[in-house]
């Protein structure tokens, strides 16, 4: 039976016909350059504009503090080097957490080569970051923290406004990796309070290549491209006008489909997880209940990751592991580990995202062939008494 | 260009000779979890000859395929032929191997040593001269 079931919607995710409709005219026939003088440029400027009061309208922001870059990882790295830049002269201590993704993660150990000092955050069983925990790291010399809004590989919602409000009593600027998280939870500057925010459009259905920073007024920071003095002298480079419509388009679409879309997810993710959770010597990892909609994270004990996953693409099944071997380091899971899972285990971890096009009869496809590909690596596997 | 070559993904999705040999003369694991490498032989040598193999391995793709091809290239040979298994003869059979998965080979190879050595040992056979040093998996630093 040849089927497709794209189950890593955490990966990356196909391009809605909204986006594809709103990015079209931009590469057939209004390509013209926003900085141009002309009125074939001055519209291309318009639909610049549009997209970025789309963007702010969705995060409850205001358009001059939203800037447009070229995915997640370019926001991540500009907000923490940029911060790290503007504010060096007041300390150079930076926080961060123990399961941040790459981005922020990696940002921050170049930043140490430079002589930052970094401290990361330890996390709950849950992967959870505690605001105590916080407020015990932080220094008079202090000047960013940075926390991820939702953990890419277990789905852990942090309690961002207290971590917020945490660093500005500590007199630090705050920046949230929100990459899994816009489009999917409702995501409010105003209300989070947070100073800077990093999204990433193929996240919710929009195109890769294509992402924003939201920066709150007055907060310094340097930037990354020098050159013709785009996004207001922030972030030069010619505007991805394609990529940026179809970002704005594909996020006003999540938005307004949210609550709705939130709830299928969750009750489908729930149907998922009762499933998988009735396989033996199964563990559900992440937060119970303060995780993004359509997570479902697992550790089969005594099988092996890379594995697991090949089967399931045998079977049509999209997904993804935190294990070693699957990972180009060699190392597993930095998120699993941080959670305090014991090592020989976090090889046998499966991630399942879902999305807006799976059905009920995917989720009990996933539940009949991961219970069917586990029990087979269990039959092949020494350390597996049957 | 796939990750896998077609040998090593019909060894994977198909492994042959999987399980554990009744009445086994010769056993041997290797690896262990927290590298995410178990390999274990188990084997019935007779007149010399392994007349039967069977493996058993927690492990990603190419632990899988390397230790059931380890299996098929070892199968009714002697246990000299046996000793002569090379980790680059088992990667070769499977038509190659990624570099950063050349690890898992060795693992085969040596969780076929150690299932010899073993068939020395119970003899009362000191099996280092012959079979050489059975070294941990170092394929990760732990």
């Amino acid at each position: 039976m040849s089927r497709f079931l794209y189950a890593d919607h955490a990966a990356t995710t196909a391009l809605s016909p909204a986006a594809l409709e709103a990015m079209l005219p931009l590469m057939q026939t209004e390509y013209g350059n926003p900085s141009s003088l002309y009125s074939f440029g001055q519209q291309a400027k318009e639909v610049l504009d549009n997209a970025r009061a789309q963007v702010a309208a969705a995060l409850h922001a205001d358009p001059s503090e939203i800037f447009f870059t070229s995915g997640g990882t370019e926001s991540d790295n500009w907000a923490v080097k940029g911060v790290a830049e503007a504010r060096k002269n007041k300390g150079r201590h930076i926080i961060t957490s123990a399961v941040e993704h790459h981005a922020v993660l990696y940002t921050a150990k170049y930043l140490e080569k430079q002589g930052f000092e970094v401290t990361y955050l330890p996390v709950d069983g849950y992967g959870m970051v505690s605001p105590d925990s916080l407020r015990a790291a932080l220094r008079p010399d202090t000047i960013l923290v940075s926390v991820m809004t939702a953990n890419n590989e277990v789905g852990t919602i942090q309690p961002i406004k207290e971590l917020a409000q945490a660093a500005h009593e500590g007199g630090a600027i705050f920046h949230t990796d929100a990459v899994q998280a816009v489009g999917h939870i409702p995501v409010d500057v105003e209300e989070l309070g947070v100073d800077l925010l990093s999204l990433s459009g193929h996240k919710f259905c929009g195109p890769k290549g294509a992402g924003a920073l939201y920066v709150r007024r007055a907060v310094p920071i340097s930037s990354l491209f020098h050159g013709g003095g785009q996004e207001h002298t922030r972030r030069s480079g010619t505007e991805n006008t394609a990529g940026i419509a179809g970002l704005a388009a594909a996020l006003a679409a999540a938005v307004a489909a949210m609550p709705a879309e939130s709830a299928r997810l969750t009750a489908l993710r729930d149907k998922l997880t009762a499933g998988l959770s009735a396989i033996p010597r199964t563990r559900f990892t992440g937060h119970p209940t303060q995780r993004l909609p359509g997570n479902a994270s697992f550790i089969f004990e005594c099988i092996e990751g890379e594995a697991l996953i090949l089967r399931l693409s045998a079977l049509g099944i999209c997904s993804s592991t935190g294990s070693a071997c699957s990972s180009k380091s060699l190392e597993p899971s930095h998120v699993l580990m941080a959670m305090g899972l014991p090592h020989e285990i976090v090889h046998g971890s499966l991630r399942l995202t879902l999305g807006e096009e799976n059905t009920e009869e995917d989720v009990d496809y996933l539940i009949r062939s991961v219970t069917q590909v586990v029990a087979g690596l269990r039959e092949l596997s020494p350390i597996w008494e049957g | 260009m796939a990750l896998y070559s077609d040998k090593v993904m019909d060894h994977f999705t198909n492994p042959r000779n999987v399980g554990e040999v009744e009445n086994a003369n010769a056993v041997g694991q290797v690896g262990n979890a927290v590298c995410g490498d178990i390999m274990k032989m188990s084997m019935r040598i007779e007149n010399d000859i392994i007349q039967e193999v069977k493996f058993k391995t927690f492990g990603c793709g190419s632990a899988i395929a390397t230790s059931s091809m380890a299996t098929e290239l070892v199968k009714g040979k002697s246990v000299d032929e046996a000793l002569k298994l090379t980790n680059q003869a088992v990667a070769e059979a499977l038509d190659g191997l990624p570099p950063q998965k050349m690890h898992c080979s060795v693992l085969a190879e040596e969780a076929i040593r150690a299932a010899l050595a073993d068939y020395y040992t119970r003899q009362g056979i000191n099996p280092v001269p012959i079979v050489g040093c059975i070294e941990d998996c170092d394929c990760c630093n732990h």
